[in-house]
């Protein structure tokens, strides 16, 4: 690991401007930064403790919305009533990720932040389009049965690896960042960049941008809403594929639905069109099936990873069927 | 404190006890544990925050010391294996675990055993898992599937699972 200078500044505007003055980066629970340094694959000279700035709260937003500070723990997150009820889907998503330890320190502004767990990206060794803009990207030859099959390009199919971002995409949350010529507010659907021909970059961030609080807007019918994650162990994996729902259904009929998949493409992938054919429509196994397949028209699976399409439309199916009380 | 510098002077409160010490900031809580105090109950097992092995406690909650760099934790109160019991003294949950036969080489153990006492504090405050049917709901019954999605930031490669989970139920009685 490179040896780096450390500063716990009290002021948000104090770190930003450390961060702003370059080769630095920002420190909160560091469970995914710390690993990264290890590996050689971040390499800051100086890290920023925000652990000191007063990020650390959970707040009831008018209108029965949340504000969360980004410095919030995500197991405080998880463990908070306000979100317990009005937000299941977020609840179950954040403890679906990582393990006790883990969800202990990391914070909700890391979270979102975390980078893909690639093999190819976390190996300094190999080439990787993303940690070493032009280098190649072997992944698409090579061990890719966990990457996306939505919105790659040619020069990268990494995923996003976070399950709290599926939820927070699905209830339409908006990020609040500090930058260095003030602060602003951008929604979680224009947040992360799809890659492109620059995967480098995978946010609508300043480099020294600081987030400062996630606002997760009210969604009333979000009371009925679940999170379902598949992995290839019981626990404690990150997703092969995973979905975010909840569904509005009165008298048989879809009047509202929020569906966001993980784990398929680079970015949390909110399935508007899928959304789009279900509202208006019968609740019925067909109707959710359909929706998926809709969403799911536009994949460009790989060698080995076409199974996501069958998986992510039987899930899809499964947690909407559960939700609405209809019989799969 | 120098932004120039790469060490600094940190204080450790380990097990009631507050060590001055000069580090490397990139020297983590488990490498000052180890290193710098002598405490070897808590274990290096992968470094990368995904065996559990270096499960301690910080200012009370279970956290993997390998992912922690001793810099952040100036004036917090660290809890090791060497906290909890001593072979003369052993903690209510190492007394389960011998009870049980819940270890076979006994490398993970001291993580595991940190990591059970501070997830019985979790289930006490009421905090949900990913198993847990209904997350609003405010009473955790703590059977074999949540004591092993909640315990499952901790690996075993002897495989001793079985009696962990019967180790922990019995603790949790």
């Amino acid at each position: 690991m490179r040896e780096f200078a450390y500063a716990r500044p009290g002021h948000a505007e104090e770190a930003v401007r450390l961060v702003a003055a370059g080769d630095a980066a920002y420190l909160a629970g560091g469970t995914n930064l710390v690993d990264l340094m290890k590996l050689g694959v971040a390499r800051p000279g100086l890290l920023v403790d925000i652990t000191a700035l007063g990020l650390d709260f959970i707040a009831a937003a008018p209108g029965d919305g949340l504000r969360v500070g980004a410095g919030t723990r995500n197991s405080d997150l998880a463990a908070s009533p306000l979100v317990r009820l009005r937000y299941p889907v977020l609840a179950q998503a954040i403890l679906a990720g990582a393990s006790g330890q883990l969800r202990n320190v990391a914070t909700v502004g890391g979270n979102l932040l975390q980078r893909t767990r690639c093999s190819y990206f976390q190996d300094v060794s190999k080439p990787c389009n993303k940690r070493s803009p032009g280098s190649g990207c072997p992944a698409r030859t090579g061990e890719h049965h966990n990457l996306a099959i939505l919105g790659a390009s040619e020069h990268c199919i990494a995923t996003h690896p976070s399950d709290m971002a599926v939820a927070l995409s699905a209830l339409d949350a908006v990020v609040r960042v500090r930058e260095p010529d003030g602060e602003r507010d951008i929604p979680l659907a224009d947040f992360y960049l799809l890659p492109g021909d620059r995967p480098d970059r995978e946010t609508a961030l300043h480099p020294a941008a600081l987030i400062t609080a996630i606002d997760v807007p009210p969604l009333p019918f979000a009371r009925r809403s679940a999170y379902r994650k598949v992995r290839e162990r019981a626990s404690y994996a990150f997703a092969v594929g995973s979905l975010a729902a909840a569904i509005d259904v009165a008298d048989g009929v879809v009047r509202d639905v929020r569906l966001s998949f993980g784990a398929l493409a680079p970015v949390p992938w909110r399935a508007r069109l899928a959304e789009e054919a279900l509202r208006g429509q019968p609740a019925s196994p067909e109707a959710f099936r359909d929706a998926a397949a809709r969403e799911l028209a536009a994949a460009r699976p790989l060698r080995d990873n076409a199974y996501k399409i069958n998986l992510i439309t039987a899930a899809t199916e499964q947690v909407l069927c559960d939700l609405s009380g209809v019989t799969p | 404190m120098s932004e120039a510098s790469t060490s600094s002077t940190v204080v450790l409160c380990v097990n009631g006890t507050r060590h001055r010490l000069r580090l490397d900031h990139r020297t983590t809580v488990l490498d000052a544990l180890r290193e710098h105090l002598d405490l070897t109950g808590t274990k290096k097992g992968c470094d990368h925050g995904q065996c559990g092995a270096c499960t301690v406690l910080l200012d009370g909650r279970r956290v993997n010391g390998c992912l922690v760099l001793a810099i952040t934790t100036d004036g917090k109160q660290i809890t090791t294996i060497e906290g909890l019991g001593t072979s003369g003294d052993l903690h209510p949950m190492q007394q389960v675990f011998v009870a049980q036969d819940a270890l076979q080489c006994g490398y993970c153990t001291p993580g595991q055993v940190c990591s059970a006492v501070a997830m019985l504090q979790e289930v006490q405050q009421g905090w949900p898992s990913a198993v847990t049917a209904d997350v609003a709901d405010e009473a955790i019954k703590l059977d074999g599937t949540e004591i092993r999605e909640r315990m499952s930031g901790n690996l075993c490669r002897c495989g001793a699972y079985a009696n962990i989970v019967a180790a922990i139920t019995e603790a949790a009685r």
